[in-house]
């Protein structure tokens, strides 16, 4: 827990489009409104938030995609908000990015030898074309691809190998941090899962630190050591993943995770509703962004903004020791026996144990 | 428990069914082999059925043939009878008149910015549906359309009948396309993906909506999804689909306690659970083959743990509990096979 940080932002800002023409007075859109958190070496960290809560613009500040409007973002020590030049380059070798959609972020044009040796052109020129080759193909087992597939092209791939390209292509620099912004809410569920337990396994035998921004819960609650939630541009509660989900503190992470409808969980017409949709991020409401949806708005609400308070599980909310005593538990619903036995059987055959069939011939039916 | 051809039909006719649908067989021209294949559906009144299923596994191609709307240049089907109203009709050979369509049948879609007309007021929009079923006056068919905004939660109707699509957000767009599908009070709702371009918070309103209103007016309810969390929120029955096919079918309690299919244990086991966190996922190895490459017989035995050469020969649907079909050979599982490590 207490692995040295390498990855730190500090009260930063991003406001776009602060110019305004001389007939338009148009307010700037306070995409992410002083973020402050540190992520840790060898963990993975998670960013959750609806659409439009600056989590993506968050991303792409910490990658130094987009230069922050004011405060600083520093990889390793080192201040890298505004850094160009030979430092941004360097500074793209450890910091790798995975995008959401496999399908428009691979040039169509490019064989995949050419897409996962292209990084390598640019961070490891030594290489001979015959050493890059061999790396590439290094590469692609690693990702479960395989070596011939470095002569096809993108199209011939489904979603979820793109997906592996796309992570091939990302560990080829050889990064210490990746950034995945919704790696993989574009596949579907069987595929998700391959992904998943990929990122996993890289992150763990490589060491490597990840950096998540996803919607789903599910996967979040699945992939992550420590979790941020933001909501319009600011976080509002910043914990371990286990405690954020088992005792969520604020008004608006309550709300989410009682929002998303999961197998495990009762259905909810009881659900803690939020009230509306997201006010526009070019006119956030006063004091606590979140007093037009929540549900204990107070006076001090509107006026005050929270401070992001504690040490391991921080909460930015007024009250929320009162609203956090009021809450109940969710209970998980239970899984049949049954179900459990079928789980474990349909596993074991999944990950390489011998199905032994009872009887040879099925039982003949119809 | 085996169950002849004919005592199925009778059952899936049952009294209380509102829209059946049997043996829908469909391939686009060109291809050899059937994008959907002997599909049969059934929803009853205030029920909702969810179709689940990963992408290219033909849930939309199904509703879209229900409502008529595959274009018939392109596509070929070969057979699948729709009971509605007292009604049947022959899918092959002809398909909804539009008085049924849109009036006694209507349908909402996954994108609702793609789905309005983005340069006309959505009060028009509304109207336009309720004068062309029901033949009312531009005024009644306003007024109609502004009783419909209020009832799917829109705040201040009377000015939201004068915004353009693009005006909305995108929870709103889809309370307007659900506004303007019901404002003919139909039977049956067949809604595409209708929140999978939403936040969860939005999706948790429309489900509820959508819940709320089939109370209300005991509306069936064809929804189609991937996300098995939705299904266990608002489905009443599950139909799986893999390939085209539907490979098991029966109440919702039924598809999560008592999963009979390896592709629906493999879909369910591969959701990230709440209780494991970091536990490694179980999988549905490889990928969908495409419909060219489908393989005989049970279609998803390529990516199955335990098929066997019997798997060659397509498993029918067939009874494992009270209205639980299953179309494996081998179900349930544990009877027939065991695993070492």
């Amino acid at each position: 827990m207490t692995a040295p940080v390498i990855l730190e932002a500090d009260e930063v800002v991003k406001h776009f489009g602060a110019g305004s023409g001389w007939l338009s007075h148009k307010s700037p859109v306070q995409a992410v409104d002083g973020v402050s958190l540190q992520i840790r070496r060898g963990e993975t960290f998670a960013i959750v938030g609806e659409s439009g809560c600056g989590k993506s613009t968050l991303a792409r500040l910490l990658m130094r995609l987009l230069e922050p409007t004011a405060g600083r973002v520093s990889f390793d020590g080192v201040d890298v908000s505004h850094a160009s030049g030979g430092a941004l380059k360097a500074l793209r070798g450890q910091m790798q990015f995975i995008f959401q959609d496999p399908f428009s972020s691979l040039n169509p044009r490019m064989s995949v030898g050419k897409l996962v040796g292209e990084p390598l052109e640019v961070h490891a020129p030594e290489l001979s074309a015959e050493e890059r080759r061999e790396k590439v193909a290094e590469l692609l087992r690693k990702v479960g691809l395989r070596p011939e597939h470095a002569g096809r092209y993108p199209h011939e791939f489904s979603g979820g190998q793109r997906q592996r390209i796309g992570i091939a292509r990302a560990l080829a620099a050889g990064p210490k941090l990746i950034i995945g912004d919704e790696p993989v809410s574009a596949l579907d569920v069987s595929v998700q899962a391959q992904v998943i337990n990929l990122l996993g396994d890289l992150s763990r035998d490589l060491g490597l630190t990840l950096v998540i921004i996803a919607h789903d819960l599910g996967v979040i609650r699945h992939m992550s050591d420590r979790v941020a939630v933001m909501y319009l541009g600011r976080i509002v509660e910043m914990g371990t993943a286990e405690e954020v989900f088992a005792t969520p503190l604020h008004p608006y992470t309550q709300a989410l995770l009682s929002a998303i409808p999961s197998m495990d969980v009762p259905s909810k017409h009881q659900a803690l509703a939020v009230l509306g949709e997201m006010p526009s991020p070019s006119d956030p409401p006063s004091g606590c962004r979140f007093h037009t949806r929540c549900p204990y708005t107070r006076a001090q609400c509107k006026q005050e903004s929270p401070k992001l308070e504690g040490q391991l599980h921080q909460v930015s909310c007024h009250f929320w020791q009162d609203i956090a005593a009021a809450r109940k538990p969710t209970t998980l619903r239970p899984k049949t026996d049954a179900v459990e036995a079928r789980f474990a059987l349909y596993k074991a055959a999944t990950t390489g144990g011998t199905v032994i069939h009872q009887n040879q011939e099925p039982p003949e039916r119809n | 428990m085996p169950v002849s051809g004919t005592a199925k039909s009778q059952d899936l006719a049952s009294a209380d069914a509102l829209l059946t649908l049997k043996d829908l067989t469909l391939r686009f021209k060109g291809q050899t082999n059937d994008v959907v294949h002997s599909v049969s559906l059934r929803v009853r009144q205030g029920e909702v059925l969810c179709v689940v299923g990963e992408s290219g596994c033909g849930k939309s191609v199904t509703s879209m043939a229900i409502m008529g709307l595959l274009p018939g240049k392109a596509t070929q089907i070969s057979s699948g009878k729709l009971s509605f109203l007292a009604q049947d009709w022959d899918l092959a050979t002809d398909c909804l008149p539009t008085e049924v369509r849109g009036r006694e049948i209507a349908m909402i879609f996954q994108e609702p910015m793609t789905s309005l007309n983005p340069s006309f007021r959505i009060g028009d929009q509304i109207a336009e549906a309720v004068q062309r079923r029901r033949g009312n006056s531009r005024t009644e068919a306003l007024e109609r359309a502004e009783v419909m905004l209020q009832r799917v939660g829109i705040a201040n109707p009377k000015q939201r009948l004068r915004a353009y699509p693009h005006q909305l957000s995108g929870g709103m767009r889809q309370r307007v396309m659900i506004a303007m599908a019901l404002a003919n009070d139909p039977q049956i709702l067949i809604a595409d993906e209708p929140t999978t371009a939403l936040d969860v918070t939005i999706q948790a309103q429309i489900l509820d909506l959508i819940r709320d209103l089939r109370d209300e007016t005991g509306m069936g309810t064809l929804m189609i999804t991937h996300d098995l969390g939705v299904v266990a929120e608002v489905a009443d029955t599950v139909a799986v689909m893999y390939g085209g096919q539907v490979v098991e079918q029966g109440p919702v309690a039924e598809i999560f306690n008592n999963p009979q299919h390896p592709y629906t244990i493999g879909l369910m086991s591969a959701m990230p659970r709440l209780d494991r966190p970091g536990e490694r996922l179980a999988i549905v190895p490889g990928t969908v083959p495409t419909i060219s490459n489908m393989p005989e017989g049970c279609r998803f035995r390529t990516r199955c743990a335990f098929a066997t050469a019997a798997c060659a020969q397509r498993p029918k649907l067939r009874d494992v509990a009270s209205e639980h079909e299953v179309a494996c050979h081998f179900a349930p599982l544990e009877t027939h096979v065991k695993v070492s490590a």
